[in-house]
């Protein structure tokens, strides 16, 4: 899962060469071993190091408070969307959903390596909704739209259908 | 929550987080305000639990994460964290963490300090194994770094206290006493822990969610569950519920009359429910479409069905509706005769419902004797009690077609912007509403002949004088009756604005002719002629007609449409039926659906997009499996979207996976390990509790459909076959019957109950799935007085195949719907390609200002174009805002000057338009797209 995720944003970066990857642990963490000392450990670690890599730095968000927001929501994928249990899905969804109100990105404005890495953790969620529950979580389902649609981003996931017209005017 | 250009940082006592940013924020002196607040404080307003530490950002962002914010404050003084400090930072955030709350509930919370050092063995010889292949003396170099103040940070609460043995760990240790020993880690481990040590964190801990293992984390699959399934909770089933279900189920089938076959002429009968079902007469000139058949006839023909099956004496009439200009023009287009288009249309219509196998008891027509018969007698008893009033109309007549010309077959100069194309009925130019007789050099759009101005005589229904009768009738209708809330809302509105006298004469050769001698050449419009259909339908079916149509005492009377239909059903023919004073059975429960949309778009057989009933069986997709996703989708209480996605998910869930797999499996145990006969059951706590909620389900489902909620109802139907998956898989029948007596006797009752529910589900989707219902039967091989005992009453679940009765040969009720199967269908009819049209005039927010409303370009720009603007405009809102009042204000003069349908029509779908457009101003999200039509009376 976290390799593909890694080899999808290596595309997206237009880096040349593929990188090798293995895994740690029972949680599968990534490990790239490179040429020049220590293994990067970690998914976060690895995609950062990517990003610089392709000299994409704005990706990390382009002010201290822009890189803090980044990797808060970088932090937020690994910690609450890796292994998220049934209860927590609905929580993450409502969460993401308020955040998202006023904002097109996570960062805001800008598109981010947090967006990717949250719209490639959050597709088997969204992939499981139902009409339904996706127009409760019009801003989240919205957002996600969007990134899919961002160019270069998809990759290996199928995309998942987005109505634009509501069928439920209110839960029930 | 302004923050005054000032970063203000949040923190609690006793909270572990808040001591790695209070280090940091000491360890950086960066300028900040520091407020202490309660636990439960929400500082952030998106999360759902409360969150601290948390950072408010002069920019007013929030950061919530406690390592984030030690990285910006650490940014903030020049340092910016690298590849290896992010390394132990997301170390510390998936590995650590978890680990440590765990290890913080067990030995503060349950205070079992012994488990501690077990819990956190790994991470610590993890870091002190990083520390030690490094000979530095900080993580990540010389110098400390936000990655050494977020872990030591993070340990100190055990680290600092002696009891946890850090013995051989001696990188760890040298490295953790000296980073600790810091003024900034005193100084924030003051704050935060109040020299309490561990104790400091009980009330904080004490408030945190249970930590769950972290072995149990990762094992947890992401959200499998089916939505109902996590909608509802698990009901509370008592253990009164429970006998009483176990009694029921050993009551067996009775021996209470089948339900009978149906024998023609029905006809009401003394103590019997006899209730009469029609569905809006369907526009014959059109192929119907998807919304059209669920709106009406599919939604009427499953209640109809399930009427029968509850034994009431039940009646369902339907036909196609064939008078009117639109048949005309269509004879005209084709080259045949008005009665030529409705003959070859009827049979259309006919083999289209007989494809989604729509019961009607009798599908008729409006162009037959009787019709004229009973229109015509309807009409004299109006006029005899003087509910007609005469007025004079003028139009345009074309003398060489020898006709009246609708609006839409009419061109000439537009007389306000001088437009040489304009219609009759408005001018494309500038947009403006025209009558068709204001037009300058008008022509005649079939043969370019100059038309004259002619005024003609026609009779309108006095609809104020009947108004108060009909109020009355009214209040007792939908106090008595089931009237969806839509169609209250709707005849509430037209009740509000006021009735005003409605034409029910026109200037046409096809439609039923005026028998008055004074109106010779005209016949009646379709709005007051079509209703009558359903009476004239029925007395082609009966000569017995009056029967079911003069007999309110014992008839109940159910009419089914979609809700543009509602006016005509709730408000005008009542009136005339009111009117003609003969004792007619009016309306009981009206029940309208919402609008049904295709993809992002709507139906439209012009561009091609949506599929048609004639399509349908094209497919290669079962008509039940239609059946079951339309009724699935059905728009019950909102508006509601086709989606070939959807279909193929509903198909392959629901269907496949929950429904067919539920009911294949129980036959299947049947015959692997009973040799085809229903095993012995004895029936064990457990098996009641099942029993009890099968029940429940059953009697909800009962209630729903007594109530016409067809959609809901269905939802129990899938709800039953989960509860029975799910008991499935618990008692494992497949390993018990190789295991000892006891452990096969109990796969016998689970395979017997099973089997039984299987048959009650055949039961219950009889109405939705009519074929595949006989299927479950015939491979259950059930008797057929399953059907009639299960739907007594409030429901009854009872065993109907009890031990030893041999079942049939049981195979897969469906089939998967594969993606690049529903991909191709999706191509075919169109949903992806509404982007083909023309660019459409986008709306300017200064015309829409500078112009009367009605200037606004009009109508088709389809909703997914409108969608794609997400966010709020409120400038564009004050100003649609302005332009909604003006159009409704204009719609509302024009009904008061008993203007022409067509026009009214023109000019409400442009007030809709602009809502719409309002609703995007207003960034509020976007309703449905502009309603199919369905048709009109």
């Amino acid at each position: 899962m976290a390799l593909r995720e890694l080899s999808s944003l290596e595309k997206y970066l237009e880096l040349k060469k593929p990188n090798k990857y293995s895994t740690q642990g029972d949680k599968k963490v990534p490990v790239l071993q490179s040429n020049n000392g220590a293994p990067q450990v970690g998914l976060v670690t690895i995609a950062c190091y990517l990003v610089k890599e392709a000299k994409r730095s704005e990706l990390l968000g382009n002010s201290a408070e822009s890189r803090a927001v980044v990797q808060q929501w970088l932090e937020y994928r690994v910690t609450r969307l890796n292994g998220c249990a049934k209860d927590d899905v609905k929580t993450i969804l409502k969460e993401l959903n308020l955040y998202l109100q006023d904002i097109t990105y996570l960062a805001g404005k800008q598109f981010t390596l947090a967006d990717i890495l949250m719209y490639y953790g959050i597709h088997p969620l969204i992939v499981d909704l139902t009409v339904l529950e996706k127009e409760q979580h019009v801003n989240v389902t919205r957002w996600f739209d969007h990134i899919q649609h961002y160019p270069g981003i998809r990759r290996h996931l199928p995309p998942v259908a987005v109505l634009r017209n509501r069928i439920y005017t209110s839960g029930h | 929550m302004a923050s005054n250009g000032q970063i203000r940082l949040f923190v609690s006592e006793g909270n572990p987080q808040c001591l790695k940013v209070l280090a940091a924020l000491e360890e950086t002196g960066v300028q900040c305000g520091v407020q202490c607040v309660n636990h439960e404080e929400r500082v952030v307003p998106f999360l759902s639990r409360p969150a601290l530490p948390a950072l408010l950002l002069p920019s007013g962002l929030h950061i919530f994460s406690s390592n984030a914010i030690c990285q910006y404050l650490f940014e903030v003084k020049g340092q910016e964290s690298n590849q290896l400090c992010n390394q132990w930072l997301e170390w510390e955030a998936t590995e650590l963490q978890p680990a440590l709350l765990q290890a913080l509930h067990m030995a503060v919370v349950q205070g079992k300090s012994s488990d501690v050092f077990n819990i956190l063995q790994a991470s610590l010889n993890y870091l002190d194994q990083g520390l030690s292949k490094q000979s530095l003396p900080y993580l990540t170099g010389e110098a400390i770094s936000v990655a050494d103040v977020v872990l030591s940070a993070a340990l100190y609460p055990f680290l600092s206290d002696s009891s946890l043995a850090l013995g051989e760990y001696k990188s760890l240790k040298a490295w953790f006493d000296h980073v600790a020993a810091r003024h900034s880690f005193q100084s924030a481990a003051q704050k935060v822990l109040q020299g309490k040590g561990l104790q400091g964190m009980k009330s904080y801990m004490q408030r945190q969610p249970l930590p769950q293992s972290s072995v149990c984390r990762d094992s947890q699959p992401t959200n499998n569950g089916t939505p109902a399934e996590c909608d509802e909770g698990e009901r509370m089933v008592s253990e009164e519920e429970m006998e009483a279900a176990a009694l029921t189920w050993c009551k067996g089938l009775n021996s209470s009359p089948l339900v009978k076959e149906r024998q023609h002429p029905i006809l009401p009968q003394e103590d019997k429910k006899n209730i009469l079902v029609t569905s809006a007469l369907p526009y014959v000139n059109n192929v119907p479409h998807l919304g059209n058949i669920i709106g009406c006839v599919l939604s009427a023909d499953v209640f109809s069905r399930y009427g029968r099956l509850r034994g009431w004496n039940l009646l369902y009439v339907c036909g196609t509706d064939e008078y009117g200009t639109a048949t005309e023009n269509k004879a005209r287009e084709e080259g045949l005769t008005p009665q030529q288009i409705c003959d070859k249309y009827h049979a259309v219509h006919a083999s289209i419902y007989k494809w989604f196998q729509i019961d009607f008891d009798f599908f008729g027509r409006t162009t037959t004797e009787k019709q004229t018969e009973i229109a015509q007698d309807i009409f004299w008893r109006l006029n005899k009690h003087g509910f007609l009033v005469e007025d004079t109309v003028e139009q345009l007549r074309c003398e060489s077609c020898q006709r009246f010309l609708a609006d839409r077959f009419v061109e000439g100069i537009c007389p306000f912007c001088n437009y040489a194309e304009a219609r009759g009925d408005q001018c494309d130019k500038c947009g403006r509403l025209i009558n068709a007789v204001e037009l300058r050099e008008p022509q005649c759009k079939v043969c370019r002949q100059t038309p004259n101005i002619r005024s003609s005589k026609h009779l309108f229904l006095d609809l104020p004088k009947l108004e108060t009768q009909l109020e009355q009738w009214l209040d007792k209708s939908t106090s008595t009756g089931d009237w969806t809330a839509n169609a209250k809302q709707i005849t509430r509105s037209w009740l509000r604005d006021g009735l005003k006298p409605r034409c029910i004469t026109r200037d046409l050769h096809w439609g039923t002719p005026v028998p008055h001698p004074d109106f010779k050449e005209k016949v009646f419009y379709v709005w007051f002629d079509a209703p009558i259909g359903y009476l004239s339908i029925t007395a082609n079916y009966t000569d017995q007609w009056q029967k079911w149509w003069k007999n309110p005492h014992q008839v109940e009377l159910y009419n089914f449409m979609a809700k543009d239909n509602v006016p005509f059903h709730s408000v005008v023919f009542p009136c005339s039926l009111l009117g003609a004073q003969d004792n007619y059975t009016l309306v009981n429960h009206l029940v309208a659906t919402e609008y049904l949309n295709y993809e992002d778009t709507k139906f439209s057989k012009s561009r091609g997009v949506g599929v048609f009933g004639d399509m349908a069986k094209d497919t290669g997709i079962p008509s039940d499996v239609w059946r079951f996703y339309l009724l699935y989708v059905r728009p019950e209480g909102q508006d509601s979207a086709f989606s070939w996605a959807d279909m193929a998910l509903k198909n392959n869930s629901e269907l496949l996976n929950n429904l067919g797999n539920f009911i294949n499996r129980a036959g299947m145990f049947v015959t692997r390990f009973f040799e085809g006969c229903v095993p012995a059951m004895e029936l064990l706590q457990e098996d009641k509790k099942l029993l009890a909620m099968v029940s429940w389900e059953l009697q909800q489902y009962i209630q729903l459909m007594d109530k016409v909620r067809i959609r809901d109802g269905l939802k129990h139907i899938l709800n039953i076959s989960r509860h029975g998956n799910q008991y499935i898989q618990v008692n494992e029948p497949w390993k018990k019957i190789k295991g000892g007596e006891t452990d096969r006797q109990r796969a016998g009752t689970v395979t017997g109950v099973s089997v039984n529910i299987a048959c009650l589900l055949s039961v219950m989707l009889s109405p939705y799935m009519p074929t595949v219902s006989q299927t479950i039967r015939d491979q259950l091989n059930a008797p057929q007085s399953c059907i009639s005992t299960m739907f007594q009453g409030t429901g009854t679940f009872v065993c109907s195949l009890s031990a030893g009765h041999r079942i049939g040969t049981v195979s897969p009720l469906f089939q998967k719907l594969e993606v690049d199967q529903i991909e191709a269908l999706k191509k075919r009819f169109g949903g992806q390609q509404p982007e083909d049209e023309p660019p459409k005039k986008k709306m300017t927010a200064q015309n829409a200002a500078s112009s009367p409303p009605a200037a606004v370009p009009t109508t088709a720009a389809p909703a997914a174009e409108v969608a794609t603007a997400n966010g709020a405009d409120p400038e564009k809102a004050k100003l649609l805002t302005q332009a909604v009042t003006e159009q409704g204000d204009k719609v509302r003069t024009l009904k008061g000057q008993k203007a022409e349908k067509a026009v009214i029509t023109a000019e409400v779908a442009k007030l809709l338009d602009l809502k719409k457009q309002l609703a995007v101003a207003e960034g509020k999200s976007l309703e449905p797209a502009a309603p199919q039509k369905s048709k009109k009376k």
